[in-house]
């Protein structure tokens, strides 16, 4: 973190961009994991700082944990159907909490017509299977210039 | 309202996005612990380290429980490898801790090591000392036990706990040779598995070879070693000594951890009683005030001596012309004799 001095070797680091911190949780009751861990090491891959909270978390949780980790980005994999119960009251907290600025993104699965509904409660991307993690981390990156 | 001030509030926000500006080493972050430093210097710092996957993250959800039982503000950094080629980390360790949510006496911070070098160190003792300022009353950090960053963060804390559990390969070589030097409490956790009694009786023997040296803690002192003594008492010898206990825990059932947390509180007396908690603080903030003039004596150099000099002094070491040292003597007096 230190930066040693300009003078000497060691220039390289590029780490002083700033990293972009993204929470990626499970929310709801369904035990499918694959897809959540699939995009969090993604995210790892493309130089992202992943919060990965494991399975079954509430939404409660979520906003704590998102707000305790001061994140960029929160990522929701949704495969129970219940996304549209779930993402309404997390965008809930996250505001409640002052944490206007985070980007929330679902991923998962949903039906198309529940799209339109999920962007305008202000989530900024939806994935279902086979979406490709190049285009997730692509957009994830593109919502943080954006900013 | 200054951050700092919100932060001081209680309002958590504020403190992450503290954390932030302390982990991206801002010069904001630099200025906020100038100013909340007077009010550090009160919170119990507990280390826990041990190799991947011993239940180093279960052992701090016990813990943080436990300690809550006793009303104590608990805050947790939770470290992590990054990632060496893409620089990315996956951060595990809240997956471990889910019990602690929903408590405000309680707040997490996962970090990545970012494999800077002493930057990490940095890092979490200025998080920790934020932490400090706030209010917390223990705070533990979680690292993977791996070369430099444990012997870091054993110095950053007050009492370092090294985990490790059956099945690892028990034979005295895997434990890693050091442990002694960093540990304070030993902790043999899934002892619900096959092969504890090795694995204690591995650490029992080199506690016994070891002669025990106490910590170099004074910086520019003198080590005084200490003569050996029977191990397995628990810990707390008399007058200047502290044996490191062997504590055994089942971490996912909660077994152990209020013995854990009672060798714990002993450690602390021990080193207030000793002297020695004034003593490591004393040593702490030693290296922390050499860090930081090195660092200013070094930005001041930078300012004066224009990189294209640095590079064609750097030439004439390269081609042997000037040794290093008389290359820094030129740099500095003009003259490299
Ligand atoms: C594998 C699987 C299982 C495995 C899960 C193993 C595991 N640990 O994950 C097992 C066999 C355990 C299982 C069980 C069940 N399953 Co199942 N399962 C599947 C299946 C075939 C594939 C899911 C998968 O892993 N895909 C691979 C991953 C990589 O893809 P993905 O999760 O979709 O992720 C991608 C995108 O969605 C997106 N993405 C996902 N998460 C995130 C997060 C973020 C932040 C972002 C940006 C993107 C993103 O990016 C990923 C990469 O492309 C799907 C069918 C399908 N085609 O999706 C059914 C499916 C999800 N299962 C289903 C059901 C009903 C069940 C059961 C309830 C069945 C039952 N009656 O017992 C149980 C529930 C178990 C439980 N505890 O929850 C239904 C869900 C129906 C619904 N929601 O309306 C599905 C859709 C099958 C179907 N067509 O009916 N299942
Ligand atoms: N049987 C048994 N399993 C345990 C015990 N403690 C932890 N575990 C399990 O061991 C695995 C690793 O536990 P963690 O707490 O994540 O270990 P860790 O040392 O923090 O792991 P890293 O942070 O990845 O190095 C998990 O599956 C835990 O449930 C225990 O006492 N007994
Ligand atoms: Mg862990």
């Amino acid at each position: 973190m230190v930066n040693p001095g300009k003078h000497g070797a060691g220039e390289q680091t590029t780490s002083s961009d700033k990293k972009i911190r993204v929470l990626v949780a499970k929310p709801g009751l369904d035990g499918h994991d694959r897809g959540a861990k699939v995009v969090a090491r993604a995210l790892r891959d493309a130089g992202m700082e992943v919060i990965y909270t494991g399975l079954r978390q509430t939404p409660e949780m979520i906003a704590e944990a998102a707000l305790q980790e001061d994140v960029d980005v929160v990522g929701l994999s949704i495969l129970s159907g219940a996304h549209m119960a779930l993402a309404p009251r997390i965008m809930e907290l996250l505001k409640a909490n002052g944490q206007t600025r985070v980007r929330v993104f679902i991923g998962g699965i949903v039906p198309d017509e529940d799209i339109p509904r999920l962007m305008e409660l202000g989530i900024s991307g939806v994935y279902g299977p086979g979406a490709s993690t190049e285009d997730i981390v692509k957009d994830i990156r593109n919502s943080i210039s954006e900013k | 309202m200054t951050l700092i001030d919100s932060v001081l509030n209680g309002d958590r926000l504020a403190l992450a996005r503290l954390l932030t500006q302390i982990e991206n080493d801002t010069p904001d972050g630099r200025a906020a612990l100038d100013s909340l430093f007077p009010r550090t210097g009160k919170a119990h710092l507990i280390g826990v380290t041990g190799a991947p996957g011993t239940g180093k993250s279960s052992l701090v959800n016990q813990l943080a429980l436990h300690f809550r039982t006793q009303n104590k503000r608990v805050a947790i950094v939770a470290v992590d490898p990054s990632s060496p080629f893409t620089g990315g980390a996956v951060l595990g360790d809240r997956v471990r801790m889910k019990d602690l949510s929903g408590d405000d006496g309680v707040f997490i911070r996962s970090m990545a090591s970012r494999g800077s070098l002493g930057g990490l160190a940095q890092a979490t003792a200025g998080m920790a000392q934020v932490f400090d300022a706030a209010g917390y009353d223990v705070v533990m950090i979680e690292t993977v036990g791996a070369g430099q960053s444990e012997v870091d963060i054993a110095r950053l804390a007050h009492t370092t706990l090294v985990v490790e559990a059956p099945g690892l390969g028990d034979d005295i070589q895997a434990i890693k040779a050091g442990i002694l030097e960093i540990a304070d409490i030993l902790v043999v956790n899934k002892a619900d598995r096959p092969g504890v009694e090795n694995t204690e009786k591995a650490l029992k023997s080199m506690l016994e070879m070891a002669h025990p040296t106490q910590r170099v803690y004074l910086h520019h002192g003198v080590p005084s070693p200490l003569r050996p003594s029977p191990v397995g008492r628990g810990g707390g010898g008399e007058g200047n000594m502290w044996i490191p206990p062997i504590i055994k825990t089942i971490a996912t059932e909660g077994n152990g951890i209020a013995e854990l947390a009672g060798q714990i509180a002993k450690h602390a007396e021990h080193l207030r009683v000793s002297g020695d908690w004034a003593v490591r603080e004393r040593a702490r903030l030693e290296s922390e005030m050499e860090t930081a003039l090195q660092e200013r004596l070094m930005s001041q150099f930078r300012e004066r001596v224009p990189q294209t000099r640095y590079d064609e002094v750097m030439r004439q070491v390269f081609e042997r012309s000037l040794s290093p040292g008389e290359a820094v003597k030129l740099l500095t007096n003009g003259r490299a004799k």
